[in-house]
């Protein structure tokens, strides 16, 4: 008796393989500034620990959740798309960008409030390091953004399917990007001592 | 070429070619006062001839770049040019403008030259790279305004293509960032400031925005690779460019009084800089394999494939080499810098420049390629210019180490012209190399004067003639 052998080729990755290379060249650059930070932060031990103890917790852990959250929108999208449901997949991405745009104000909300305690890039090495690997972040959540309300509005505008879907696929995955490294960051800054 | 008004890219970039010739000639009679001070002194002290020799560098790179704009936009947008007239009336007045601001170098003293061009009322002058009189800087922003309303309403009539989106958005930058060279002021540090954002803020920011669009333009058009796949690079070639660069630039700003995190902004980012250029280089060599059609312009895809990685080698890895500021507290303003200048402007700057020459000459004067004759001419002078100025560039380095060998890590440091003698040979070996680079851009020139097209008719009547 004949038995049909099947084999799990591993997938392609999803999207567009340029916004790998793009995702790898991301993740070079944060790596680069978390070991930085590390170095930093191996000379400077006991500073860095009182000088993160002041920074308010309250705000990362809520723009965690919103991350992650919006993540899930987006990975629903991806789904909704798959199946051939455009409307919903629109629907899905802009309460991902409505939630990017949650985590956007909390975050200036947080800046606000270290600007009032005269925090600066000048107050000491972890502030330094804090704002600017929060700050640089920051950008990259409103670029992900940008890039999907492309998406979305290609989306609303019928110009995906369930047969192609890799633009979709795309954004996703450098959103996904984008939460992975604010996880990693938060981590790193707000909560490791 | 598609579109008559493309053909206002001629004098451009004949123009830029004649100003790269000068350049170059300013640059021997440079390198040889390292060796013999009083080398045409007094009639042409050092410091006219070197800054000659930059001035020159960057007007024939703009008239290159608004050559290749002029012959870009157009095709581009498929429409013809908004006003060529315009055009041809703006490079006319750029060359006279360019010619007379080395003329009065060589024929009037600087501080003359202030005095009777208004440097008093808005001081602008003296600093590296923008020596020139307040008229003329005036005259570039205009060139540089008439440049942009041309290219812009052209674009507005046209197709929007990403190119043409990058390329024009480029120019715009670079126009905007000519503009702090009106800001001078008292204070050295915001001087300073100031200075980094112009001619740096281009080669670290807006100009590889425009490499990148040049390039993207020559390959589309030599491989036949789909738009799309172009276009995807170079958004992500834009994106990184300006993730490493606009920060990056802070390696300018160590120690020269500016805040202390810079040092550790500039270290990091400018660090990623080198990283662009990698995916420029992944880019195009990607497109090569992936073309459709083989080209007969071999010239043309050699300096496109030249491009990048020399762009790599000069800006990428001799920048990086300079770039940690722990690193730069010993290199700072020694032949390091010369070395990393030289390699990254002609590696990047010059090269895009010639290819897209390279590409569009022939076009221009009527024929899808030169002939083989006229190619093999060209390409040799294409090795004899990458190689001797990767003699220059390791020459330079060599000096550069002389100085902080003996001068900057020394116990017991030397005085600077005592470390300028020890580095004597270097000099002399840059400018044996300045004179092979010399000879490979004369063999380049004179690939422009052999006269016939490529093709089996073309090579056919070469045959029969030999």
């Amino acid at each position: 008796m004949a038995t049909e052998i099947s084999v799990d080729y591993p997938q392609a990755l999803p999207g567009d393989f340029a916004i790998w290379i793009f995702i790898f060249a991301e993740l070079v650059v944060f790596a680069a500034l978390f070991a930085a930070y590390a170095f930093a932060r191996s000379a400077h031990l006991e500073m860095f620990d009182a000088a993160q103890a002041t920074l308010d917790r309250a705000y990362g852990y809520a723009n965690t959740l919103v991350l992650v959250t919006s993540s899930y929108f987006v990975a629903r999208a991806t789904q909704s798309i798959k199946a051939g449901r455009a409307t919903r997949c629109g629907h899905w991405l802009a309460g991902a960008l409505g939630l990017g745009g949650v985590f956007l104000a909390l975050k200036l909300a947080e800046f606000q409030q270290d600007l009032a305690h005269g925090i600066s890039l000048s107050t000491n090495l972890f502030y330094m390091f804090y704002l600017s690997l929060t700050f640089f972040h920051f950008m990259h959540v409103v670029m992900g953004m940008a890039i999907l309300a492309v998406v979305a509005y290609k989306a609303y505008a019928g110009r995906y399917g369930a047969a192609d879907h890799a633009g979709v696929e795309t954004g996703a995955s450098y959103w996904h990007m984008v939460d992975l490294v604010w996880i990693i960051l938060f981590t790193l800054v707000y909560v490791v001592h | 070429m598609k579109f008559q008004s493309q053909k206002v890219a001629i004098p451009y970039f004949v123009g830029a070619l004649a100003l790269f010739l000068g350049q170059i000639v300013f640059g021997l009679i440079a390198g040889l006062q390292y060796l013999n001070g009083s080398f045409l002194f007094p009639e042409l002290p050092f410091d006219i001839a070197h800054m000659s020799h930059t001035n020159l560098l960057i007007v024939w790179l703009l008239m290159a770049y608004m050559g290749a704009a002029y012959f870009i936009v157009p095709e581009e947008a498929q429409t013809e040019l908004y006003s060529p007239r315009l055009a041809l009336v703006t490079f006319w007045i750029f060359l006279t403008a360019g010619a007379l601001t080395i003329l009065s170098y060589l024929f009037v003293p600087y501080a003359h030259l202030a005095a009777i061009t208004g440097n008093a009322a808005l001081p602008t002058m003296g600093r590296g790279y923008l020596e020139q009189p307040l008229p003329i800087k005036v005259g570039i922003v205009l060139v540089a305004l008439s440049l942009l309303f041309n290219v812009t309403m052209t674009l507005i009539k046209g197709r929007k293509t990403s190119i043409n989106l990058i390329l024009v958005g480029s120019l715009w930058g670079l126009a905007l960032l000519f503009l702090p060279a009106f800001y001078f002021p008292q204070d050295t540090v915001k001087a300073s400031f100031g200075w980094w954002w112009i001619v740096h803020g281009w080669v670290e920011g807006d100009w590889e925005l425009i490499l990148g669009a040049l390039l993207g333009f020559i390959l589309i058009k030599m491989t036949g690779v789909d738009r799309e796949i172009v276009e995807k690079w170079l958004y992500i070639i834009v994106a990184m460019t300006l993730i490493s660069g606009i920060i990056g630039i802070g390696h300018h700003y160590y120690y020269t009084g500016a805040p202390a995190y810079w040092i550790w902004l500039g270290t990091i980012f400018s660090a990623f800089e080198p990283i662009p250029f990698i995916l420029l280089i992944a880019f195009s060599f990607k497109m090569l394999l992936a073309r459709r059609r083989e080209h007969p312009n071999k010239a043309a895809m050699l300096w496109a494939l030249g491009t990048p990685l020399m762009a790599f080698l000069g800006a990428g890895l001799w920048g990086f080499m300079i770039t940690l500021a722990p690193a730069q507290y010993y290199m700072h303003g020694t032949n390091f810098t010369a070395a990393h200048g030289h390699l990254a402007f002609f590696g990047a700057y010059a090269m895009v420049a010639l290819a897209i020459i390279s590409y569009a000459m022939p076009l221009l004067r009527g024929r899808i390629a030169n002939s083989a004759a006229a190619q093999r001419w060209e390409m040799t002078g294409f090795w004899i210019m990458v190689l001797s100025m990767i003699g220059i560039a390791l020459a330079l380095t060599g000096a550069g180490l002389v100085t902080v060998l003996l001068q900057r890590a020394a116990d017991d440091p030397m005085s600077f012209m005592q470390v300028q003698d020890k580095a004597r040979v270097f000099f002399w070996l840059r400018e044996f190399a300045g004179l092979a680079f010399f000879i490979g851009l004369l063999v380049y020139l004179r690939s422009f004067f052999i006269a016939g097209e490529y093709g089996y008719a073309g090579e056919m009547k070469q045959a029969l003639a030999a």
